[in-house]
């Protein structure tokens, strides 16, 4: 860089000669020479500022690019991620307690047209016709040339039907991936599982959403995308539920009966190992509902939960337990059971009108299913008890049971309390409860006297209920209900090495008029095992048995219920691996014999 | 000096220009095989659920009966009876070997027996002991 001088010699000594000021020169060079940096920095700075808008430029730019880039594109998943944190949007399966599925989803495909791209309307409708053999051909043809764009035709099919379709060739018909519900073992465990169907459908994907049972009880978990792949498993024993639903059903058809249901539940846990309705139906191919009749008589009706009956004698036990709950009775006490009893303008009557009195222990009121007997204690007992003592066993309520049908089940409870409703409930008449509500009870009973909530899921550990009586009347009740089975009502139930006890019920069903039929019963068997050492209760019901091996039909429990639930603890038991107590048989003793 | 600098720096330019080029090309093969590989991942799901469909189908209880009856004559296969459990002491021990067989030649022709029967029973073991 040339510096130029700020006091240049030449024009110093001319201003000298004209008398002037040299260091005006100076000054006006120095203002100069700062003028000229200025200018350059301020170049320098406009350079640097330049370039920092147009990296700033660049850098929005950039950004404004991608962000737009990001909304106008299709979605796309991420390619490099690493496999097993994908979400699964498929439904979760159901399994049994052990792992068996019984529920699951397989691929299929739906049919739907496009009549505006189709070539031949008539000839597709009655090719589809002769493929699907519910579809009309006429209304077909007359919906695909109305003009409209779009139309479904079919929600699922077989690949051997997709083939035909597809060889039908038409351009306008297309199939749309589905996922669908499966139930391989077909009716087995019908009830519990309730059945499927498709919610909102679209062209690519369709919902698919639970319509009774556990499925839609529980859909939010069965959908939550987070626990998919994760399985539901229930507390139902698959080769238990065969099993009871074999003998159910064999019961039913040797009895006559209208229909069955069987309850085996786990009494510590809460955990229903079974649970039976019959007639049953098949949840891959679920029935309408009844539009005329009563519903109970559809196959969809779970008459385990929401078949609400007067359960008949089966509630002897609960005032009885009661009593000595409230130290009124041992069960030894002999109590009034002189047969008939006259209450105001009622009279009750014993079984065939028999007379079990005058005195009559309170073992026998059980063992014999003596009504005057409990009347009688009840009366001891009076209505505010016994009404408290009912609730707490949870015969007010809906049970807690996770199907969609189990809130609607409510018992019927008499309103008002006089003494006659204390003398008709003690024997379970004027209170109708579910077969579930029996077996919640009775459960109670077993447990040592701790009520506990049925679960249908697997993993139930003991539970800690509140406690509805003294573990000592549980206990004294359970000896009560062995003696039913020893020497009682229940004889047939007596399996070797299992201990039964329980109690038998048999009501007559209201009819319309307000009676009741003497020719239709509710038989109940509600029993529990083994009697040392309580850990099932099975609670059988038949609706309308008849047992006609005799001269004449005999409908009482005992005939009907009681040999069914006797036989399906002879073949549950085992399964469960529950190891008989039987007396050993003599064993070949070396005995000493001279020659 | 410069020359060669500049040399230099245009054949490493080059260089990473190749790098960048084929590291493109082997990352979109990459990310081709991965989706490949996902979708025959789904694919293998798919097929797996309706297996594990199709095994819990053919397995259903009501099947397993009918072939259980149908089979019987070779099975012989009956609903598990409670009296089909048992104690361990029913269990008896395993027999004493009698004779020390492993050294023992292999019989294949007739052996001489002399001796005389009697109406006197051989010991017989007792809960697999000897007396």
């Amino acid at each position: 860089m040339i510096r130029t001088p700020l006091r240049p010699l030449a024009r110093i000594l001319s201003a000298r000669q004209k008398g002037e000021n040299p260091d005006t020169i100076e000054r006006e060079n120095l203002r100069l020479r700062h003028e000229e940096i200025r200018d350059k920095s301020r170049a320098r700075a406009e350079v640097r500022l330049l370039f920092l808008s147009m990296g700033f430029l660049a850098a929005f730019l950039t950004i404004g690019t991608r962000m737009g880039m990001l909304a106008a594109t299709e979605p796309a998943e991420p390619r490099s991620a690493a496999a097993g944190a994908q979400i699964l949007a498929t439904r979760a399966d159901i399994t049994d307690r052990n792992g068996r599925i019984l529920a699951t989803n397989m691929q299929t495909y739906a049919l739907y047209a496009q009549p505006r791209d189709m070539v031949d309307p008539g000839r597709v409708a009655r090719e589809l016709a002769r493929i699907f053999p519910e579809i009309d051909p006429i209304a077909l043809e007359r919906r695909l040339t109305d003009g409209r764009t779009f139309l479904w035709i079919r929600r699922v099919m077989s690949p051997e039907q997709m083939q035909r379709v597809h060889e039908i060739g038409d351009p306008g018909l297309l199939f749309g991936p589905r996922e669908m519900r499966l139930y391989p073992n077909g009716t087995l465990a019908a009830h519990v599982l309730g059945g499927a169907s498709f919610g909102a459908e679209g062209v690519s994907s369709a919902e698919v959403i639970g319509t009774a049972g556990i499925e839609k009880a529980l859909d939010a978990r069965l959908r939550d995308p987070a626990q998919a792949g994760a399985p539901l498993q229930l507390s139902i024993d698959l080769t238990l539920q065969a099993a009871v639903e074999e003998i159910l059903g064999t019961g039913k058809t040797m009895l006559n009966a209208k229909g069955a249901a069987a309850i085996l539940m786990d009494v510590k846990t809460g955990e229903i190992l079974s649970l039976a309705s019959l007639p049953a139906f098949d949840p891959n191919d679920r029935p309408n509902p009844l539009v005329k009749g009563d519903p109970g008589d559809s196959p969809l009706f779970n008459r385990a939960v929401q078949g609400v009956y007067e359960l008949g004698s089966t509630f002897k036990i609960f005032t009885v337990a009661n009593a000595l709950n409230l130290g009124l009775l041992e069960p030894e006490t002999m109590v009034d059971a002189n047969a008939p009893r006259k209450w105001g303008r009622f009279t009750i009557r014993e079984f065939q009108n028999k007379n079990y009195g005058p005195l009559l222990s309170v073992n026998d009121v059980i063992a014999k299913s003596s009504n005057v007997g409990t009347a009688n204690i009840a009366l001891m007992v009076g209505a505010e008890r016994q009404a408290a003592f009912f609730q707490s066993l949870g015969f007010f309520e809906p049970t807690q049971l996770e199907l969609v049908e189990a809130p609607g089940a409510r018992p019927i409870v008499p309103k008002k309390w006089p003494d006659i409703t204390t003398i008709t409930t003690s024997y379970g008449h004027g209170i109708s409860a579910s077969p579930m509500h029996l077996a919640v009870a009775y459960a109670a009973i077993a447990n040592g006297g701790v009520k506990v909530t049925p679960t249908l899921l697997h993993g139930g550990v003991p539970q800690n209920g509140p406690r509805v009586m003294s573990e000592e009347t549980a206990l004294a009740s359970v000896r009560m209900l062995r003696s039913v089975v020893e020497s009682g009502t229940a004889t047939l139930a007596d399996v070797p090495g299992y201990q039964v006890a329980g109690k038998t019920g048999t009501a007559e069903k209201p009819n319309a008029q307000g009676g009741y039929d003497e020719d239709k019963v509710v038989n109940t068997f509600a029993s529990l095992f083994p009697a040392d050492d309580p850990r099932y209760v099975l609670v059988v019901t038949l609706d309308e048995p008849v047992e006609t091996s005799g001269s004449e039909p005999r409908r009482t429990a005992g005939w009907t219920a009681v040999p069914v639930a006797g036989e399906i603890i002879r073949r549950v038991a085992p399964l469960m691996g529950l190891r008989p107590v039987v007396e050993p048989p003599p064993v070949d003793e070396l005995t000493a014999v001279s020659n | 000096m410069r020359p060669v600098f500049f040399v230099l720096s245009f054949l490493v330019v080059i260089s990473l220009g190749f790098w960048a080029y084929r590291e493109n090309y082997a990352t979109q093969a990459a990310l081709r095989d991965m989706g490949r590989l996902q979708d025959e991942i789904a694919g293998l799901r798919e097929a797996l659920t309706l297996q594990r469909a199709e095994w819990a189908y053919l397995n259903r209880p009501e099947r397993l009966r009918e072939l259980a009856t149908l089979n019987f004559d070779r099975l012989g296969l009956l609903p598990l009876e409670p009296t089909q459990f048992g104690a361990a002491a029913q269990i008896s021990y395993p027999m004493p070997t009698l004779l020390p067989m492993d050294d023992f030649p292999d019989i294949t022709d007739p052996v001489d027996v002399t001796g005389q029967i009697t109406d006197e029973l051989a010991p017989s073991p007792v809960d697999g002991q000897f007396p």
